[in-house]
């Protein structure tokens, strides 16, 4: 008599394997198993169909949705730009002091700033704000043009020494080399620039370059060296040199003069009105802001 | 007829084969009712538990709040950087189910794992409506008719509140319960909450009353993963089949006195819900649901003979009881070097989390020097150096912080100033992870001006309890 109960099929043999006296069950896969196998291969074609999928020699089946990751990216990004017009239409509708301490749109111009900073102007002004030689520093409280959020403002849109842009603003300082002054005369004016930040290498020279300085430099500079910032003449008394501070250096930018440029990013809407507050507002609260 | 002998080759795939389960007494199943009832009733209950917490704070006990980014246990409120918590438990509970595992091998499967609790409760469903095994046996082969469409159909509507019930408590852990429940009904909840009641909605309705034991055996990997936990000491159940064999049904039949205790009935068969035969030994299916002990206990009661034909006992008492002598203790089989090692392990992890839980403070702060540039030179000379502090707010009320800085390294004087706001006081929300700009300006002629690096501390102070938190920064100089 079989007491054991049937196997569920009489003929399962095994598979063939045996590991220590131990074999293994030849048992059948379940079915719903192998509907979901074709089920999968179903949802593959039915997504081939319908999404980009075979590679062609030039660029994929386009698929019946016309979804592509780029397309999306756009729609993305058309879905947040419209979502922040409102925003923006209240940051240009704001007074520009106002809008760094707006509770609703603070935030957002700060960081738009710092986006728009991040793309236009890191180029020239380093990552960090930090400028380079010939490039300001924005993050101290030294300011060619002025660093209210106002002259901040204006810079960023007109620019400097833009050929683009009418109202854009420009320093004119003369390369006193063409005929202007003799080497003597630079070199005892160079010290009398040093010497206002107490740094002068030779005294002797400074009581010369001071007259030098008075008919030549001090119409831009100010009488007492400290600029001006209506014509982008820098403070020559402190301790921030945009081409280096050093005798070399100050000479060097005495006989050829210097000539920064700056694009003047409302021109042909390189920047809209909002992205120009945006940045100014950000660059207004890195730290040196007036 | 054909006379043919030829085997017809093995089938690759073969159709599941249906199992009635048999209703069944005794302790075990008492014991699953049980735990059936606790495990649903915290699962259903839990997010309707409220907890008040004061204004403006959510007023359920446990509340997973992804918006906000809190997760809401009762008095304990975790934050996100405080995930070592959720970790926590979770290796907590992975050395918890280790550690039964190898003291009781498969109990998880056969006690507490959601797909045999809901199976349960779905066989419970299906007896209720469809009657016991023999019923449900004749009506699955008797043809589609109007008493058939009637109970089917029932069962499914059953079946199916059930799983729409299960779905929904789900989605309730991640929002307010009763306005959540609100916005369901009124077609007003968010997609996603209806997306995940769907979702579970069909797992459980399918799991529970289609698949049931295809789960376990094809789908799920924790059995592959628990055997490698087990040993010979480990508690399975086991049919004594040198007690049983040879099994027989007819006592009075001749030679009756060479068999077994095992009385041939199938009654561990019929309650089985795996569908297997314990008395073929162990296999892989068998969650060890220990109901086919209960239908075996009861059984010999009936004949007057000792349970336990089927019982729980380990692979290494086997020959000694084969032997004819006693099994050994059972706390020789719980107390072994394995199982201790995972109690050690989870005891520590969970005391290492209750030290953690207690020591947390309510203020924190957190510091990000800029470093780009390292420091700036203003136009006196002053170097600057710029840090992005983040203070975390745990107090369940707005708070104001006296913030102050000290030089680790000598006395240079700081001055520090906060972006965008006069005086040293920063005030922070309830609850809130506040972040703020500082600057800590030094004079040139201080030591820290011309300094590589000086190591600094800023302080915070709450100003109603006086309760403090620091953190240590370098301040870069422009060093010759
Ligand atoms: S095999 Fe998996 S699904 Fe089945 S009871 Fe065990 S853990 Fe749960
Ligand atoms: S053999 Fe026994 S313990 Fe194992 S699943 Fe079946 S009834 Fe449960």
């Amino acid at each position: 008599m079989a007491r054991k109960p049937e196997p569920k099929q009489k003929n399962i043999g095994t598979t063939g394997h045996e590991w220590d006296g131990i074999t293994e069950l030849d048992t059948p896969m379940p079915r719903w198993w192998l509907w979901t196998f074709y089920l999968t291969i179903i949802w593959g074609i039915i997504y081939m169909i319908l999404y980009p999928a075979i590679p062609l020699v030039k660029g994929a089946t386009p698929g019946l949705l016309g979804y592509s990751s780029r397309g999306a990216v756009a729609e993305d990004i058309a879905a947040v730009s419209a979502k922040n017009a409102p925003l923006d239409a209240k940051i240009v509708s704001l007074d520009l002091a106002a809008i760094g301490s707006d509770p609703e749109v603070g935030t957002y111009a700060n960081n738009g700033g710092a986006a728009v900073f991040r793309t236009f102007c890191i180029q020239c002004h380093g990552s960090g704000a930090e400028g380079a030689v010939g490039f300001p520093n924005l993050l101290d409280d030294d300011w060619l043009w002025g660093g209210d959020i106002e002259s901040i403002y204006t810079t960023i849109k007109h620019g400097i020494r833009s050929e683009d842009d009418d109202d854009t603003r420009l320093s004119d300082m003369p390369a006193f080399g063409d005929d202007y002054l003799s080497d003597e005369e630079i070199a005892s004016v160079a010290q009398y620039v040093l010497s206002l930040s107490g740094r002068a290498t030779d005294e002797t020279l400074v009581e010369d370059g001071s007259v030098v300085f008075a008919d030549n430099c001090a119409a831009c500079h100010g009488d007492d060296g400290k600029g001006l910032r209506e014509m982008g003449a820098p403070n020559l008394t402190d301790s921030i040199w945009l081409y280096g501070g050093d005798l070399a250096t100050v000479i060097e930018t005495i006989t050829y003069s210097r000539r920064g440029v700056m694009p003047a990013w409302s021109v042909d809407n390189k920047l809209s009105e909002a992205q120009i507050r945006q940045v100014a507002v950000y660059v207004h609260e890195l730290g040196g802001g007036e | 007829m054909s006379t043919d002998t030829e085997e017809t080759p093995p089938q690759l795939y073969a159709a599941r084969e249906p199992i009635f389960p048999k209703r069944v007494k005794g302790k075990f199943r008492q014991l699953k009712w049980w735990l059936m009832i606790v495990t649903l009733g915290i699962y259903y209950i839990t997010p309707w538990i409220r907890w008040d917490r004061g204004p403006g704070l959510p007023d359920q006990a446990v509340l997973i709040d992804m918006a906000n980014r809190r997760f809401y246990f009762f008095w304990i409120e975790i934050w996100p950087y405080e995930f070592y918590f959720v970790a926590g438990l979770l290796i907590m509970a992975g050395l918890g189910l280790f550690l039964f595992t190898s003291a009781l091998g498969r109990v998880w499967c056969g006690y507490a794992c959601p797909q045999t609790i809901w199976t349960d409760l779905y066989i419970l469903v299906e007896r209720w409506i469809e009657g016991d095994r023999n019923a449900r046996i004749r009506l699955h082969r008797q043809k589609w008719n109007l008493h058939k469409v009637r109970l089917r159909f029932t069962k499914w509507i059953v079946w199916l509140l059930i799983a729409v019930a299960t779905g929904g408590a789900w989605v309730f852990y991640f929002a307010d319960a009763p306005t959540l429940l609100v916005d369901l009904v009124t077609f007003k909840a968010p997609f996603v909450a209806y997306g995940f009641i769907a979702g579970l909605t069909a797992t459980t309705f399918i799991f529970g009353g289609f698949m049931r034991e295809q789960v376990c055996t094809y789908m799920c990997p924790w059995p592959r993963i628990q055997a490698a936990m087990m040993d010979e000491d480990t508690m399975t159940v086991v049919y004594r089949e040198w007690r049983g064999e040879p099994r027989g049904k007819h006592r009075k039949a001749e030679g009756a006195d060479k068999l077994g205790d095992c009385i041939d009935c199938n009654a561990c068969v019929a309650v089985c819900p795996m569908g297997i035969d314990i008395r073929d030994g162990q296999q892989l299916e068998c969650i060890t649901c220990a109901l086919c002990i209960d239908a075996c206990d009861e059984m010999m009661v009936k004949v007057g003979k000792p349970t336990g034909l089927i019982a729980y006992i380990t692979a290494n008492d086997e020959p000694l009881e084969r032997a004819g002598k006693p099994p050994r203790n059972m706390w020789k089989h719980l107390l072994r070097p394995r199982t201790i090692m995972y109690f050690t392990l989870w005891g520590a992890v969970g005391l290492g989390l209750l030290a953690a839980l207690f020591l947390r403070a309510d203020v924190q702060l957190n510091i990000t020097p800029v470093r780009n540039p390292v420091y700036v030179t203003l136009s006196d000379g002053t170097i600057r150096n710029t840090y992005d502090i983040r203070i975390l707010n745990k107090f369940q009320r707005e708070e104001t912080f006296l913030i102050s800085v000290k030089s680790l390294d000598d006395d240079s004087e700081f001055d520090l100033e906060l972006q965008g706001i006069d005086g040293h006081m920063i005030v922070v929300p309830a609850d809130t992870t506040y972040s703020q700009r500082v600057y800590l300006n030094v004079s040139p002629d201080e030591p820290a001006a011309t300094r590589d690096r000086t190591d600094v501390r800023i302080w915070i102070e709450a100003q109603t309890n006086g309760e403090r938190a620091s953190v240590d920064t370098v301040f870069n100089g422009d060093a010759p």
